[in-house]
């Protein structure tokens, strides 16, 4: 379904283990992680997920809730938005 | 293959943590006609019951709608019908108590204001709205989140002198009773021309007389995004260039709105009403229309060209939000209100922005002299005379204008006026010194003006 899917928006420090970590509070969920970019910006790791929620066991607002932990576990920011902002925001 | 581009998510993030883009606010408008009864406190009752019902989950709806796609809803609000109809049939009328009875409501809904303590008298005025007018001071001063408008003139009517020079007085007085908050109960209180029936903004919505039951109208934001996007412009790029940058990122703040508009309507499960393409600016550092107009290269806003700036900005806005939806109303254009706009304060502070120049913006842009402290000593017929000029500009114009001045008690020229928050803080301005009291005393009607010969 086209608004089950959310973007993941992650920036911080580069470190070992943030893909693993965030994954798997995605597995905790049943979030099926559907791509996966990453890019450094001015000595950033910047990582973005497009992810599917239509089929999760949790709300969204337990799953954002669920990645917040973690990454402030991690020390980084997130970002977790449904897609439709994007789509809506950059084109016509 | 990536189905998604990272530039788009990157700027969206950046738009909203860096410039402030935000939507400005989610207004609940509602018709409170069917509340009217030959009681008072049942019209209370019914009034306080059926704000309630309706607006129960506003607040907790926008909640859900901000944290799914983390853009800020900054004010939940309610605009309900100009309360001097609803008031007047009642055979022990008392219009402080149905102020009192809208602030309960909106405090038990969690709004920050609720407007419609208003009266649309630009032909003359009812038993009503006599009433209404004469309780106004009173009831914003004793009410915290009740907002007054009033309409005194329209093209097709002309303007209401009577009206207009009450208005005078009672904004004078409206500060007066609220002088130790530096006469806030006048910066809660608008005087129109030409008032929108579906503005989601404060201090002047309300549910229009042609409204439908209940609706959910949008104020959306931006003015960092736009100062941003131009300062990334060369210099010397020419009007083609500012104007489609302007247009292209009105259309993104615009859609935003949409959705999000969209979204909690369903969810509240009432018709969508309109977006008001407006930029509304805030106190905070670079969230400003003035500074729009500097990065498009005047050192100061009230510098000559301002008004031309100004224009170019607002028409662009319109022409880029218009793109992003079908449903347009409100007020859609850019506010210049001196107090909630850092860069307009500075402006004044340097001396080089006055009264005069902003009553020539207005002539272009959506409002009117709006949140501009006065000395507290101008006499009441000086502020009618400045509600009478901004109502000409509407009604030969053909659209919106609006006064919101506050003659702050016991302050002057060089004082400040202080709100905090959304409302920020005045330098208070000079106004003219020169009597107008004949003129403004001669009563009866400007007539409405003749719509050929254009000149």
């Amino acid at each position: 379904m086209k608004d089950s899917k959310i973007i993941v928006t992650i920036f911080g420090a580069d470190k070992i283990g943030i893909v693993s970590a965030i994954a798997q509070v995605m597995e905790r969920f049943e979030v099926n992680i559907e791509d996966i970019s990453q890019t450094t910006m001015q000595d950033y790791f910047v990582m973005f997920m497009m992810c599917d929620i239509g089929k999760a066991n949790a709300a969204f607002q337990d799953i954002k809730n669920g990645i917040l932990e973690e990454a402030e576990k991690l020390k980084m920011e997130v970002w977790v938005q449904k897609k439709e902002i994007f789509d809506k925001m950059h084109s016509i | 293959m990536f189905n998604f581009k990272v530039d788009d998510i990157l700027q969206t993030i950046n738009m909203i943590k860096m410039h402030h883009l935000d939507i400005r606010t989610v207004t609940l408008s509602l018709s409170l006609r069917d509340c009217i009864s030959t009681d008072i406190n049942e019209t209370a009752e019914k009034v306080y019951n059926k704000i309630t019902k309706y607006a129960k989950n506003l607040s907790s709806y926008a909640q859900q709608v901000e944290d799914e796609y983390s853009i800020p809803i900054v004010n939940k609000r309610i605009a309900v019908t100009p309360i001097s109809i609803i008031g007047e049939s009642a055979k022990n009328p008392d219009y402080v108590l149905l102020a009192k009875t809208l602030d309960k409501a909106a405090h038990e809904v969690k709004v920050d204001f609720i407007g419609g303590f208003g009266a649309l008298v630009e032909k003359g005025c009812t038993k009503g709205d006599d009433l209404l007018i004469e309780a106004i001071p009173e009831a914003l001063a004793q009410t915290e989140r009740v907002c007054s408008s009033v309409n005194v003139g329209s093209t097709k009517a002309g303007i209401n002198m009577k009206a207009v020079l009450r208005m005078g007085q009672t904004v004078k007085r409206a500060a007066e009773l609220t002088a130790t908050q530096d006469g806030i109960g006048a910066a809660k209180l608008v005087v129109f021309c030409n008032v929108p029936s579906d503005n989601p903004f404060m201090a002047g919505a309300f549910h229009g007389y042609g409204e439908p039951e209940c609706a959910l109208n949008i104020g959306v934001s931006g003015p960092g995004v736009v100062r941003a996007a131009l300062c990334q412009l060369p210099k010397d790029a020419d009007f083609g260039v500012v104007a489609n940058k302007i247009k292209s990122i009105a259309y993104k703040i615009t859609s935003t709105g949409e959705l999000v508009g969209r979204d909690l309507a369903k969810r509240l499960d009432i018709p969508f009403g309109v977006i008001d393409l407006s930029l509304a600016p805030t106190p905070a550092q670079g969230d400003s229309v003035a500074n729009i107009l500097e990065a498009m290269g005047l050192e100061r806003t009230g510098a000559h060209g301002t008004t031309a700036a100004l224009a170019l900005l607002n028409d662009a806005v319109k022409k880029g939000g218009t793109m992003a939806t079908s449903y347009v109303g409100g007020l859609s254009g850019a506010f210049i209100p001196v107090s909630e706009d850092a860069g307009m304060i500075e402006a004044v502070e340097k001396g080089a922005l006055h009264l005069d120049k902003l009553e020539a913006m207005t002539c272009v842009c959506s409002v009117g002299i709006d949140m501009v402290a006065i000395p507290g000593d101008t006499p009441a017929h000086t502020i009618s005379g400045i509600i009478a000029d901004e109502m000409a500009i509407g009604m030969i114009n053909k659209k919106t204008t609006a006064v919101r001045v506050i003659p702050v008690p016991n302050k002057g020229v060089g004082d400040y006026a202080v709100y905090g928050g959304l409302l920020g803080e005045a330098p208070i301005m000079p106004v003219n010194q020169f009597d107008n009291s004949v003129f403004i005393n001669r009563s009866g009607r400007i007539p409405a003006p003749i719509h050929s010969l254009n000149n």
